[in-house]
């Protein structure tokens, strides 16, 4: 069975329609990369995928394991295993990142019946994973995101998602905003937590960060559908000759 | 055509008066203490329980608000002061010296008198019958106020602190005093206290409200607070209004503050019916950096207003307020703030800012921020803010897996946060907010 199966999936936002049937399968273990013109409906998907309020479901179905993903609220969705790295990561003055670590750790833990983290242990891990990516102990004490550069919030986000080890990390234009130096540091970060156990879908719109997280399936989105399926040599395709063919199919 | 239209009297107001025309002789003081409580109460009943169409009451109509009076409090027993002693716990093990007031009248057996050097405790009833010469120079002096429920405490007052700290010295521990109902039947207490901290002299001061008997409780309080803080000293004051769920509590403090302190208040409001917590302050001297904070944590159908005059009249002050509130329920936060700077108080840096989250839909927050600036060279600002909570945050709060409830306590703990973290005493600092997460773990 594959890890998450979207089949016929229709979504609108205040009665516009956004999705039109997208199908997507992604087995576990394997790294998808959704490409797509702006407007095609790729940060749609991410938000339907964890759950954000105001994306109306018409048709279709999410599966997780089997399970169905559009009855469970946003947290029961991460408890799961579901983890979406935000485009725009949010400022939450007053909340230490460490705090907020923490608590969302041990809040999945908890949910999921596992045992929560002794400070001693939690620090360990929070310090040995901050710095693979390069973050400073000051960053993890200073509140989430506040004063952050934007490659400073997205290494943030690889570092909550190597704490909390999603089984399906959902990296919404992880590269956007960031230089080489930054995006080639958020992909070591990314491919270190590949594994035979995790699944990822990699939305973005430039092959640029392909290069560095290199994917097993490659789709392109257009008009709210997948129109087209293949290996990674179809990012380098799509890198030479543009979106315009896709538009015009799904039209 | 502005003839005074004098309004009938209501229970309230004849029962204040017959209360005050029965205790005036059995009340504390000779003399000009005497003459000062009289006055106070003419002064009273010439305008009587203030209410809407006054413009500093305007959210809070005491008149409509305070439908009776509740008889004097009597001395209290065995019993009270049995029941007084759970009191002060709020501030967990905080070490401080104890000082307790027991339905308004000092209990000293409750309290930690043990002498130390720089530091005079008395009682203010005590100071009062004999004369005392400090309670003589300052009380009713320090901030002259026109407000009526500093008026009413004037004419009733009876028991309360007279505490002295001689220049120079530092005072170890915060001194906590306790005000507490101890709600054996209804009754109303007029507590007034007087601290005058010397020449740079160093003391945090600690004061709560609090309730000990059973059920809501069916009192009132009028607490004043005369504070004179000298040149150079360093004070703290924290004023923590926790109150029965029925009392109606009115507080003023007034303080007066010298050339090159430091002063920092905070005010923590969050039980009562209906709490009114008036904050009267002046620079007196030049350069005095200050800081005026408050948190007020309101749900179901609680009323509290924190009304704050800040008085620039002296040069090159520095003055920062930060006041936030949390409002769930039917509940209403009102917030008066007015900075007045003086014409020759140049060089004033005062921004006061208020801001109140909305956990429900009929919760109300008003905010009335007002600068009434008269000298050419300063930097006075201020700004208000009212709404719910961010629903972007808490989805990403939500998206990491912390369930909806425990999200909102993060924000609203974060909120309240930058206000509670002007506190200097890190102790204090962590008790509040702890206070703070066991509010928000009730309401869940």
């Amino acid at each position: 069975m594959a890890l998450l199966e979207v089949k016929n999936l229709h979504v609108e936002i205040g009665g516009k329609k956004i999705l039109n049937g997208l199908d997507l399968t992604v087995e576990k273990g394997t790294v998808h990369a959704i490409m797509g013109p702006n407007g095609s409906g790729k940060s749609t998907l991410a938000y339907v995928l964890a759950g954000k309020a105001g994306y109306e479901v018409t048709e279709g179905q999410i599966l997780f394991d089997g399970e169905d993903v559009l009855a469970m609220a946003p947290d029961e969705r991460a408890a799961k295993g579901i983890f979406l790295a935000f485009q725009y990561p949010m400022e939450i003055p007053g909340v230490a990142t460490m705090t907020f670590l923490r608590t969302a750790l041990n809040a999945q833990r908890k949910r999921r019946g596992e045992a929560e983290f002794s400070t001693p242990d939690f620090m360990k891990r929070v310090r040995d994973t901050a710095g693979h990516l390069g973050i400073e102990q000051d960053m993890l004490r200073r509140a989430v995101n506040v004063g952050f550069s934007g490659g400073e919030k997205k290494r943030n986000e690889i570092l909550q998602m190597a704490m909390l080890e999603p089984r399906l990390a959902v990296l919404d234009e992880t590269d956007s905003g960031l230089d080489i130096d930054a995006l080639k540091i958020v992909a070591d970060g990314v491919n270190r937590l590949r594994s035979p156990e995790r699944s990822m879908i990699v939305i973005t719109h430039y092959q640029r960060l392909l290069d560095y997280i290199v994917p097993d399936v490659v789709h392109v989105l257009s008009k709210g559908r997948v129109v087209k399926t293949g290996g990674k040599e179809l990012a380098l395709e799509l890198e030479a000759k543009g979106y315009a063919e896709f538009a015009d199919e799904a039209a | 055509m502005s003839a005074e239209v004098r309004h009938m009297k209501t229970a309230a107001e004849l029962a204040l008066a017959e209360t005050y025309a029965a205790a005036k002789q059995k009340l504390p003081g000779k003399g000009p203490l005497a003459v000062l409580r009289e006055d106070a109460f003419r002064h009273f009943e010439a305008q009587g329980l203030p209410h809407r169409r006054v413009e500093e009451w305007k959210y809070t109509d005491l008149r409509a608000l305070m439908r009776d009076l509740k008889p004097l409090a009597s001395p209290p027993d065995a019993s009270a002061k049995a029941r007084a002693k759970t009191a002060g716990k709020i501030i967990g093990d905080v070490e401080c010296r104890r000082l307790m007031f027991v339905d308004g009248a000092f209990a000293s057996e409750l309290s930690d008198v043990t002498p130390e050097t720089g530091l005079a405790i008395a009682s203010m009833n005590q100071a009062l019958a004999k004369g005392d010469a400090l309670v003589g120079t300052h009380v009713g002096k320090v901030i002259e106020s026109k407000d009526a429920a500093v008026a009413l405490n004037t004419a009733l007052m009876g028991d309360g602190a007279v505490i002295r700290i001689a220049a120079g010295a530092s005072i170890a521990r915060p001194l906590h005093l306790i005000f507490v109902a101890t709600g054996g039947k209804p009754a109303s207490m007029f507590t007034r206290s007087l601290i005058v901290i010397e020449k740079g002299a160093r003391a945090m001061l600690i004061e709560s409200h609090e309730y000990a008997g059973a059920g809501s409780g069916d009192y009132q309080v009028n607490a004043a607070l005369e504070l004179v803080v000298g040149d150079e000293a360093h004070v703290d004051h924290v004023k923590i209004i926790a109150e029965g769920a029925g009392a109606l509590h009115v507080s003023s403090l007034m303080a007066s503050i010298g050339a090159r302190a430091r002063y920092n208040d905070f005010s923590f409001s969050i039980g009562g019916a209906v709490v009114r917590n008036q904050l009267f302050l002046r620079f007196d001297g030049e350069d005095t950096v200050a800081g005026i904070r408050g948190v007020c944590l309101l749900k179901g159908r609680q009323h509290a207003d924190t009304t704050l005059v800040l008085d620039h009249s002296a040069k090159g002050c520095q003055s920062r307020e930060l006041f936030k509130s949390v409002l769930d329920g039917e509940s209403r936060g009102i917030f008066q703030g007015k900075i007045i700077v003086r014409p020759h108080a140049q060089k004033t840096d005062g921004k006061m800012m208020t801001q109140a989250l909305l956990l429900s839909d009929t919760a109300e927050a008003d905010n009335k921020p007002e600068l009434e600036i008269f000298a050419d060279d300063v930097q006075c600002g201020h700004g208000a803010t009212a709404g719910a909570l961010d629903e972007d945050l808490l989805f990403y709060l939500k998206a990491r897996g912390i369930p909806p409830k425990e999200a909102e306590a993060l924000l609203i703990q974060a909120f309240i946060g930058e206000a509670v973290e002007g506190i200097e005493h890190a102790g204090l600092r962590e008790v509040l907010m702890e206070a703070a997460v066991a509010w928000l773990k009730a309401r869940a």
